[in-house]
């Protein structure tokens, strides 16, 4: 194995195109067997010949041979164009960029600047499982601004992500005896080509089994794992769900007050439909896992096909804290960030892969918050952050909305309210759905402060932190008026000593590497 | 205290009472054509109640012509040592602080009408989208050097995403 971060040119896997294209392939090929399979039986049975199949119509004709020659050049063409694409698809990563070139006919090249990467994705779906491949995509700020590396074997994949974050990160000196070590077995001896040819198999089986979450990667500690348990609640206890119970009872309100069973038919399909979905949420989130490693949070999941993603140290613009209602009496919270970038890969149970904790507990948000906001682990701001998402509000460290704004919060006045902490501002809303937002003070765009004719009668103001576009819009309403000023100035003075401190582009540029 | 939301701190530098033009003129061309479209429909429809509907969009936009002058004195914007501030409006009141390493880029705009009255309509642009600072009505030749002041201040402080 070479090493990928040499910046020479390098190729992508050579089982790429059958991966590809590999649906094509078995759709064509099971079309072929379908039809086959029926003039076999009658061959053997001894059936009067099938005179309705379009293949026996083909066969009996003139133009056979010719069908037969047009679908050969057919096969011959993709394969080679296949082949070509994948000849003409190659990508090299230096110091400063990852680059990609592509197309046989229209060429494409891409780089990405290695200090604006914004998280790197490792996605296997089962059919390249099986042949140990998978897909890397480095993201970077930007709409479909992302540079894809499929398909690239399981273990190089995996070895490049390490090398481009390490290169990001700043560090200088590359570990050459990390590269060496790579190319020894167990008793440190050199693989030879058959001994590897040998262990294939095994290499296969046990990549497959293995636990979706390398353990030598990240502290056990920081590790949060998705409970199944509470995994199967959280769908049961979904919006969604209210949803299916308000359509059935609809329907059987129907069937009982027309007497007529035609509602029914409806049911069918939704119940497929729903049921669909469910086991696709579910399976998805299986062995959902978030873990700390040194080079940023690596969120896993998937069974089947798997998926992994990096987000290197300050990457995340915002971070919101949310329960439902449905969710309250189990203590279960949900997680979502915004990011810079897009990535083309769903995040857990298909859902958008900013919401980094699907379902989990307080323990589990403790842990996913102490990941993405490393500087704030201290106990005044844990603490800060759980009165956060569950106090009903008074004088618990955050500046509410005074009594008269009652009129507008009906329920969440005493908890509508924020407060500051060292490179982070922390909203909180809502008494019903309640909701924690955190924005990193490096990571903020602008601050704004507004006030409409309602609100100026009532001496009240909103607050506004923009950050980039994504779930969040970290915003607080019916604010007093001083306290808002008072925010406006203090967050906007904070937002320049804290980006011009920040150092998170390269993250390690101040270490000395080993 | 005063009664509206204020920076008392800041002196804020107001942009060319020709913008009050530009904006005018904008409006007029604008209510006229809404004001038309919408009463050619009512005398053609003879529903006698889409009248007053053409009578009051009529009012609103005599309202926010007359209104014009205030507006545009609203609007202030002030260069500090770090971050541009930024605010208009009176009725609906909004103040912005964007850091310059924030800046991702400046754009300069001019109409037909703010070429003929040597104006220039200045854009900040953020990651975010919500940012929105565009400022109105400045002379060419203070939009030019001030974009390129704004510029070189974003370079000497940026700072990543």
């Amino acid at each position: 194995m070479t090493s990928f971060t040499d910046g020479e040119w390098h190729r992508l896997h050579p089982l790429t195109p059958l991966l590809r294209g590999g649906i094509t392939f078995i759709a064509i090929l099971g079309f072929l067997l379908y039809n086959i399979r029926d003039i076999l039986i009658d061959i053997v049975l001894g059936g009067d010949g099938r005179n309705g199949e379009p293949l026996v119509w083909l066969y009996e004709s003139e133009f056979f041979w010719l069908a037969v020659l047009a679908v050969l050049v057919g096969l011959i063409a993709i394969v080679v164009g296949y082949y070509l694409s994948w000849r003409m698809n190659t990508f090299r990563i230096t110091d400063e960029v990852v680059e990609v070139r592509s197309g046989i006919v229209f060429r494409r090249n891409r780089k990405g600047r290695l200090d604006r990467i914004q998280g790197i994705n490792i996605a296997r779906p089962f059919l390249a499982r099986i042949f140990g491949a998978a897909r890397l995509e480095v993201n970077v700020a930007g709409q479909d601004a992302n540079v894809k590396l499929d398909y690239l074997g399981s273990a190089s994949a995996d070895e490049l992500r390490r090398e481009i974050l390490r290169l990001a990160s700043g560090t200088r000196v590359a570990e050459a005896q990390a590269l060496q070590a790579a190319q020894l077995d167990d008793t440190g001896q050199p693989v030879t080509r058959s001994a590897a040819a040998a262990h294939l198999i095994d290499q296969r089986v046990s990549e497959l089994l293995a636990p979706e979450l390398d353990p030598g990667l990240a502290p056990p500690e920081s590790v949060v794992q998705m409970h199944t348990g509470r995994l199967i609640g959280s769908l049961l206890l979904s919006g969604f769900s209210v949803f299916v119970l308000l359509l059935v009872g609809g329907i059987a309100w129907g069937v009982a007050a027309t007497g007529s069973y035609l509602f029914l038919i409806g049911v069918l399909p939704t119940l497929i439909g729903t049921g669909s979905f469910y086991i696709t949420r579910f399976t998805r989130s299986l062995r959902y896992s978030i873990a700390g490693t040194p080079d940023g949070v690596r969120i896993g999941f998937g069974l089947l096909s798997t998926s992994n993603e990096t987000l290197p140290p300050g990457r995340i613009h915002s971070i919101q804290v949310t329960q439902p209602l449905l969710w309250r009496a189990s203590g279960w919270w949900e997680i979502k960030v915004n990011r810079a970038s897009t990535s083309s890969q769903k995040g857990a149970a298909g859902q958008a892969n900013t919401t980094i904790l699907p379902v989990g507990n307080l323990d589990d948000v403790r842990k996913v918050l102490a990941l993405v906001l490393p500087d704030h682990t201290d106990p005044e701001s844990v603490a800060l952050f759980e009165r956060g998402m569950r106090s009903k509000g008074g004088d618990d460290g955050f500046v509410n909305s005074p009594k008269r704004a009652r009129w507008y919060l009906w329920f969440s006045q005493p908890r509508n309210g924020f407060a500051t902490l060292p490179g982070a501002v922390v909203l909180r809303q809502g008494a019903v759905w309640r909701q924690l937002t955190i924005v990193p003070e490096a990571r903020m765009q602008s601050v704004a402060v507004s006030e409409g004719p309602v609100f100026r009668a009532m001496k009240l103001a909103s607050i506004r932190v923009h950050t980039v576009a994504g779930p969040i819009a970290p915003a607080l309403s019916a604010v007093d008026r001083t306290e808002a000023l008072r925010f406006f100035r203090e967050v906007a003075d904070a937002a320049i000593s804290s980006s011009s401190a920040d150092t998170s582009h390269r993250w390690r540029s101040g270490e000395v590497s080993p | 205290m005063t009664d509206r939301l204020d920076l008392p701190e800041v002196t804020w530098r107001r942009v060319s009472p020709r913008y009050i033009v530009v904006d005018v003129v904008g409006y007029i061309v604008f209510g006229v054509l809404m004001v038309g479209a919408g009463a050619v429909v009512a005398y053609f429809v003879s529903i006698p109640w889409l009248w007053i509907v053409v009578a009051a969009l009529a009012v609103v936009f005599v309202v926010t012509i007359a209104l014009t002058p205030r507006r545009v004195r609203s609007i202030g914007y002030q260069l500090r040592d770090d971050d541009v501030l930024f605010r208009r409006g009176i009725l609906y009141q909004r103040f912005v602080a964007v850091p310059y390493g924030r800046m991702q880029l400046v754009d300069i705009n001019r109409g037909p009408l703010d070429r003929l009255l040597g104006l220039s309509e200045l854009k900040f642009v953020t990651a975010a989208a919500a940012t929105g600072v565009v400022i109105p009505g400045l002379a060419e030749a203070d939009a030019d050097e001030l974009r390129d002041r704004l510029v070189a201040l974003a370079e000497s402080r940026r700072a990543g995403l």
